[in-house]
């Protein structure tokens, strides 16, 4: 499979330009349909994340005991409706608190991905260019970490460094760095032995501007797709450590952490404070899979066995 | 095949070796772990009496060895909040957790077979399209959010089924006592649905598409083709000739689906307030119990290491290639 994948790629990229490779790009996006959709909700969370002050209605924060617990769409008595997806506990606006949790749940899905996925690409290029006792160490490391159910780690850094945005980024970030490792090493042993690394090498390249500049841009396809899925599953992984009390502090809203705070008031029948955190953490994580689900389609279908 | 069952032991030997390792250095990532055991308005006194209590003035390979062999006689501290040997503590509530873990990967498992067969074989159709489309918000969903909405409709809209609690059935089991688990067998089933469909949400929903697309795959493979025009029935060829082969990624992942599902049990039994190691962690972190989080770690790594050992043993055992190669 792997060999087919770089042949392809070799064969395909330098032949086509840019501009006509995005056109197809468009072109596919708009055939498999479901990838709009994502699209369109991730345009909805990044805007969220962007401008979230500027369009939420209220202040996430601000207090309103006498508004507390009011449910979706209660009209007042001046006939307006003030808070549209109803208060919480404290008499904090839900919607205004949702806008702002897109914040925590994209910065620490695509920091934590970006941070797992350099050190694993690295490590993985590492142990597959040189190969031996290198690779015998790399791997092995791997395979310590994956004797851990990964939640369970985390938890156990998390409850002995504290929680807090830079812990949270960086365990959620280190814990992901096996899956890009895995992928990346098996790759580039396929590509070692090519002749363009044949060339390079003869070419007085050095090992690193090999590792870098020649085997990581034939191997960066499925490597993308993996991303697509791991942004998904690092912000349900973010999601469940906030619910468990292990995420940011408590003054900034996050959407697990809602869901944290919505248990209270399960059993009281207050929907809303349930609902709607859950789906906003659904929507943003469907977009990411199905977003995968198109890369790997649209970048090489051959790559199937991935996610 | 012994080379290989030697191999994969001494890997798991260094594996074990590496999650004590980490675990150990967990404890001293935040400076002089002492402070975690000692209240905040501990004397500078109490603090250099506990430290030495529990030896943590000593350099820190002498308190990985003690750590080391502490541990291999079962013993990884005393839990802050229980008083008691943490390694105990957890254990107890360790067959609450296996019933469930057990039946999550017993649904995972059993639905995603039928699941997958039948949207591959209607492949493209409206069939097709709804199921993968299940699957696909199946593997978004939060799973604590999805056990939470349960609750909501199911629990307390419908009342179908009881929102918590927990009937023994392993506990029972190893106190000798069959009928007793027996009979609590139907109540037991009760309790855990809601729970074990909530963990295998996700799994369930990845093994489908896995089992969809390897039958797929399978299906186009020249032996389906010569089973068919044998003459042989649609569903001779399905389960006979196609599903052997097809399950094969299923079932490769078994064991990891076990450490996934175990790993889904710390927040999925908190909604259910389900009696296991889960919910147990949970209260450990909210009371900073460090002791008992280790030990829970520690203990779910090394089932999940056995676990695998086992799985990839039983798979060299009836892999021609692996048992060969």
């Amino acid at each position: 499979m792997s060999t087919a994948t770089s042949a392809n790629s070799e064969i395909s990229a330098p032949s086509q330009s840019f501009a006509k490779e995005l056109r197809r790009a468009g072109r596919s996006l708009f055939k498999a349909k479901w990838p709009v959709l994502a699209i369109l909700i991730l345009i909805a969370v990044v805007t969220a994340s962007a401008i979230g002050p500027l369009i939420a209605p209220k202040d996430p924060n601000r207090q309103n005991i006498i508004k507390r617990l009011q449910e979706p769409y209660t009209v007042e008595r001046s006939g307006e409706v003030e808070f549209l997806l109803g208060t919480d506990g404290l008499g904090r606006d839900v919607l205004s608190r949702l806008i702002y949790g897109a914040r925590v749940s994209l910065l620490v899905g695509l920091t934590a991905v970006l941070i797992g996925g350099t050190l694993g690409v690295s490590l993985g290029l590492i142990a597959g260019y040189f190969g031996g006792r290198t690779d015998d160490i790399i791997m092995r490391l791997a395979d310590i970490q994956l004797a851990f159910p990964f939640i369970l780690l985390a938890i156990m850094f998390l409850v002995v460094l504290g929680p807090g945005l830079l812990n949270l980024v960086l365990v959620l970030g280190i814990g992901q760095w096996v899956t890009y490792a895995r992928i990346t090493r098996g790759q580039t042993v396929s590509q070692r032995e090519k002749e363009y690394v044949e060339a390079a090498r003869a070419l007085g390249k050095r090992d690193l501007a090999i590792m870098f500049q020649s085997i990581l841009p034939n191997i960066i396809a499925p490597l993308i797709v993996i991303a697509s899925f791991n942004v998904a599953s690092v912000i349900l992984a973010e999601a469940a450590l906030s619910f468990l009390g292990l995420g940011v502090p408590p003054t900034i809203p996050t959407w697990g952490g809602m869901l944290a705070e919505s248990r209270d008031q399960l059993l009281a029948g207050r929907w809303w404070l349930a609902v709607y955190p859950g789906i906003a953490i659904m929507l943003t994580v469907l977009a990411f899979n199905i977003l995968g689900d198109w890369l790997r389609d649209f970048l090489d279908p051959r790559l199937r066995t991935i996610g | 095949m012994w080379q290989f069952i030697l191999r994969r032991l001494l890997q798991s030997i260094i594996v074990i070796f590496g999650v004590t390792l980490i675990s150990f250095s967990a404890l001293h990532m935040a400076g002089d772990p002492t402070y975690l055991y000692v209240g905040e308005r501990a004397s500078e006194e109490e603090i250099a009496r506990t430290r030495a209590a529990l030896g943590f003035d000593k350099p820190l390979h002498i308190q990985y060895l003690t750590f080391l062999s502490r541990l291999a006689r079962g013993d990884a501290g005393r839990s802050l909040t229980y008083r008691q040997p943490a390694m105990d503590v957890v254990l107890e509530r360790l067959p609450a957790t296996i019933e469930l873990t057990l039946f999550a990967m017993f649904i995972a498992i059993t639905l995603a077979i039928p699941f997958g067969i039948v949207a591959s074989l209607n492949r493209g159709t409206a069939v097709d399209g709804g199921m993968m489309t299940l699957a696909m918000f199946g593997q978004s969903i939060p799973s604590f959010w999805f056990g939470i909405m349960l609750i909501l409709f199911i629990g307390l809209g419908l009342r179908w089924l009881p929102i918590s609690g927990h009937v023994a059935i392993i506990q029972p089991l190893l106190e000798g006592n069959f009928r007793e688990a027996f009979t609590n067998f139907p109540q037991a089933i009760r309790y855990l649905l809601m729970p074990a469909i909530t963990i295998s949400l996700f799994s369930l929903s990845r093994n489908s598409r896995l089992v969809r697309s390897s039958m797929l795959e399978v299906l186009s493979q020249d032996y389906v083709r010569t089973a068919r025009s044998k003459g042989l029935k649609e569903s001779a060829v399905v389960i006979r000739h196609a599903l052997r082969n097809a399950w094969m990624p299923v079932v490769t992942m078994i064991g990891l689906e076990f450490g996934f599902l175990l790993s889904g049990v710390v927040v999925v039994e908190t909604v259910f307030s389900w009696p296991g190691v889960g919910r147990l962690v949970f209260n450990a972190i909210n009371q900073r119990d460090i002791p008992l989080v280790q030990a829970s770690v520690i203990l779910f790594s090394l089932l999940f290491v056995g676990l695998n050992l086992i799985v990839d043993l039983l798979y060299a055992r009836l892999d021609p290639r692996v048992r060969l190669g």
